[in-house]
């Protein structure tokens, strides 16, 4: 154990950047519970074997298998590879080197699996950055793919590229120090080995080179971790919560919206006793909730949570059946908006906030700028969005993390008609007929029977006997 | 000796005849507005019914006491209609002490199955196909003594509000099986099924701007999968053609896209009209394939 300055000055970086970090989460946290409550307790044992299929295991990702396979490679080797990491935050705060290397044989086995998957990693994100900006997957487009979201995702690709070349300097250098000084360095280096020919000669510069690799790969990591909250990263921690906390109902089943069963309720009843508006904590009657969503704290903390969970790949725009013929509606874009809204309205987290940006680059018309109109619904997202929605499901199928963009969109025209009566007029003819025929369309109900008039049936067993 | 195949009227039974009688049924078939109204879909009812007949099943339908589900209405974000619409149909059901419930609409399927129990409206639902299904496994339905579908080649295009709804894929293709005809899939089927672009009450209204129409899409989709039209299917966002291509010039006829869904009945007879294909291919539901198959139309 050699224990000096650097020591101290580890633990000081290291504490500012968890901390730092643990604010950034409060802040997310708190932009998360401006959502409307909604019970999503019970069910634990359901509830964690579908983390574990959906979010461990990546089982959505297999329906498209080149980027599940790169992912897969970058997803094992960031948790394989974490766990030199901890071997980082002991070295660094005790002064010790490389000291899991009493695991022996598995050490080896460690390092070794971390190299190959480091070098793995390289080539995936090569790849990833190709599909990006050169092969141009048509996902990765669309209007709400604007800059910010376009080099967010470069940006995380080269921070991986930077960590992966930190591991590898400070091993090859590692390596060459103890070779130059005719000692064994505990580990299996498979790639490290062959980069040593590269490498100075002088011990002295090797020595600063390790240093450089290990305390970039630590100050990289810690950097990037306090980056997740801003960026569209942030799902490899939040698909964990989100796919926990997903429905376990049936997708073609919409909610409930309680507060309007009571009132039908009493109408249909007079003696039906509605119970009494939920009290504020100081004794007074709550404000009343709107019916269905304008903004973001009227959507629940679900929709919220699921807002934070999306790594923008598009899988749900690009099996939206309105989308690919082209509507505006985009389900990522619903989902994108409704994190923006959130952190303008809320808190934003240390670097990407809408407001730093510019509102301007966000949204298309002077409308959505209006003060007045400056919400969720028509601030970020138009009806016209909004009405082109099938609510087929596609977008909830695709999601690999499991977010609901259907949910957020029936919120949205629930405020629309329930609170503006603002549906398309075809639509009110739909509701009118409704009301009024007890059908869709503009029938007689007295009709409703008559498809059954002079029906016949073949009488097989009467045509056998006869044949 | 030409064959005379006898027939019989059929007397649709109502709920309300069986209860004045203190019967109940072991099935209320749900017959849905497209079902009552839609010209074409009441064919549909019609071949269900004989079927339903045919295979001697207890039933009885609502008649002029059904009420729309309110499903358009919920869809469309107008929860208010949508409870007034189920409550007085739960009224209805309750009243009469329904337990199982029948329908060959997907979305008055699940709108009854999935969103009547929070109002206290509880039953057994089950959609047509999967209703179908059973008669098939019992043995009761063997597509025989009528039409022969023999190498035609059919094509079943999902409902949304059967396939990733309620997670029923399975029972549609089951039923048709059994017709022994050379079955196709999309590219986009099951759990990818693209939608045929009425749900979300998209049925009564004109689709937002955009360079196509949703059925369009569909059912070039699907008339390219009937034809094995790799070039066509290849223009469909790289949907990729699975279907063998048939020689230039070969008889295309009598293909047919299958649809267990009122509105996708629509959608796809509108879409296959628009590709002037309606000379060969038609467009059926389930319901009428069996009870073609089966010799019951008369």
């Amino acid at each position: 154990m050699h224990f000096s300055i650097q020591n101290i000055l580890f633990l000081l970086v290291a504490v500012a950047g968890f901390g730092l970090f643990a604010w950034q989460v409060r802040k997310i946290r708190a932009n998360i519970l401006v959502g409307r409550d909604r019970d999503m307790s019970g069910n634990i044992n359901e509830r964690l074997s579908k983390t574990l299929l959906v979010a461990f295991g990546q089982q959505k990702m297999f329906k498209r298998l080149t980027p599940a396979i790169l992912h897969l490679i970058v997803y094992v080797g960031f948790i394989v590879i974490n766990i030199e990491v901890i071997e980082i935050l002991i070295d660094g705060l005790f002064g010790t080197h490389r000291v899991l290397q009493f695991l022996g044989p598995l050490y080896s086995a460690l390092t070794g699996t971390n190299e190959i998957l480091g070098a793995l990693v390289l080539l995936a994100v090569a790849a990833f950055w190709w599909r990006r900006n050169v092969k141009g997957v048509r996902r990765f487009t669309g209007p709400e793919m604007r800059a910010w979201p376009r080099l967010d995702a470069d940006i995380i690709l080269y921070v991986e590229v930077i960590l992966m070349l930190a591991l590898f300097t400070m091993n090859t250098a590692d390596l060459k120090l103890h070779q130059l000084e005719g000692r064994t360095l505990p580990g299996a280096f498979p790639i490290s080995s062959l980069l040593t020919g590269l490498f100075p000669e002088s011990t002295t510069a090797l020595a600063v080179l390790e240093r450089i690799g290990w305390w970039g790969h630590i100050i990289g990591i810690l950097l990037f971790l306090n980056y997740l909250p801003s960026s569209k990263h942030f799902h490899i921690i939040m698909a964990f919560p989100n796919v926990y906390y997903s429905r376990l109902v049936p997708q073609g089943q919409f909610s409930n919206v309680e507060s309007i069963t009571h009132e039908v309720k009493a109408m249909m009843d007079p003696s039906y006793e509605v119970p009494a508006p939920p009290v504020g904590p100081d004794g007074s009657a709550a404000a009343p909730t709107p019916f269905g969503a304008k903004d973001v704290d009227d959507l629940a903390w679900t929709n919220l949570l699921n807002a934070y969970s999306c790594t923008e790949c598009g899988r749900c725009t690009s099996v939206c059946p309105a989308n690919l013929t082209g509507k505006l509606l985009s389900p990522r874009k619903i989902i994108m908006d409704t994190r923006d809204r959130v952190e303008e309205k809320y808190n934003s987290p240390l670097v990407f906030s809408p407001n730093l940006y510019g509102k301007e680059a966000k949204h298309d018309s002077q409308e959505q700028l209006d003060a007045e109109n400056h919400m969720l619904l028509r601030g970020y997202v138009t009806p016209e969005e909004l009405w082109a929605c099938t609510t087929c499901n596609a977008c909830v199928e695709a999601c690999p993390v499991n977010i609901n963009p259907l949910e957020s969109i029936v919120e949205m025209r629930r405020f629309l008609v329930l609170e503006e009566s603002a549906a398309p007029n075809s639509l009110n003819v739909m509701f009118s007929n409704i009301e009024n025929n007890g059908a869709p369309w503009a029938f007689s109900p007295s009709d409703r029977f008559n498809w059954a008039d002079d029906l016949y049936v073949a009488d097989k067993a009467a045509t056998s006997v006869a044949g | 000796m030409a064959e005379q195949t006898a027939k019989r009227p059929v007397s649709v039974p109502l709920m309300a005849d069986l209860a004045a009688k203190g019967e109940t049924p072991e099935v209320l078939f749900w017959v849905g507005c497209a079902g009552a109204f839609d010209d074409r879909y009441k064919r549909v009812t019609r071949a269900f019914v004989r079927i339903l007949e045919h295979v001697g099943v207890n039933y009885a339908v609502l008649g002029m006491e059904e009420s729309c589900t309110g499903d358009p209405a919920k869809r469309a974000g107008n929860e208010f209609l949508f409870q007034m619409q189920a409550m007085q149909n739960i009224t209805t059901l309750n009243g009469y002490g329904i337990k199982k419930v029948v329908t060959a609409c997907p979305h008055c399927f699940n709108t009854i199955k999935n969103e009547y129990p929070a109002l206290g409206g509880e039953y057994e639902v089950i959609h047509h196909s999967t209703f179908l299904q059973q008669l098939i496994n019992e043995g009761k339905v063997k597509a025989e003594g009528g039409e022969s579908f023999k190498g035609r080649r059919i094509t079943f295009h999902d409902s949304c509000y059967l396939g990733r709804a309620n997670n029923i894929y399975e029972a549609p293709r089951a039923v048709l099986e059994v017709l022994d005809a050379d079955l196709l899939e999309m590219k986009r089927c099951k759990t990818n099924g693209l939608c045929c672009g009425a749900g979300g009450a998209q049925m009564w209204k004109e689709p937002e701007p955009g360079k196509k129409d949703i059925n369009i899409e569909r059912a070039e989709e699907a008339l390219a999968t009937l034809d094995g039209d790799a070039d066509v299917l290849l223009n469909l966002q790289g949907v990729e053609s699975t279907a063998p291509v048939l020689p230039a010039g070969s008889n295309r006829g009598g293909s047919v896209i299958a649809v267990a869904c009122p509105f996708c009945m629509t959608m796809m007879a509108d879409g296959v009209k628009n590709k002037e294909r309606e000379s060969d291919v038609q467009v059926f539901d389930l319901a009428e394939l069996i009870a073609s198959a089966e010799g019951l139309n008369a």
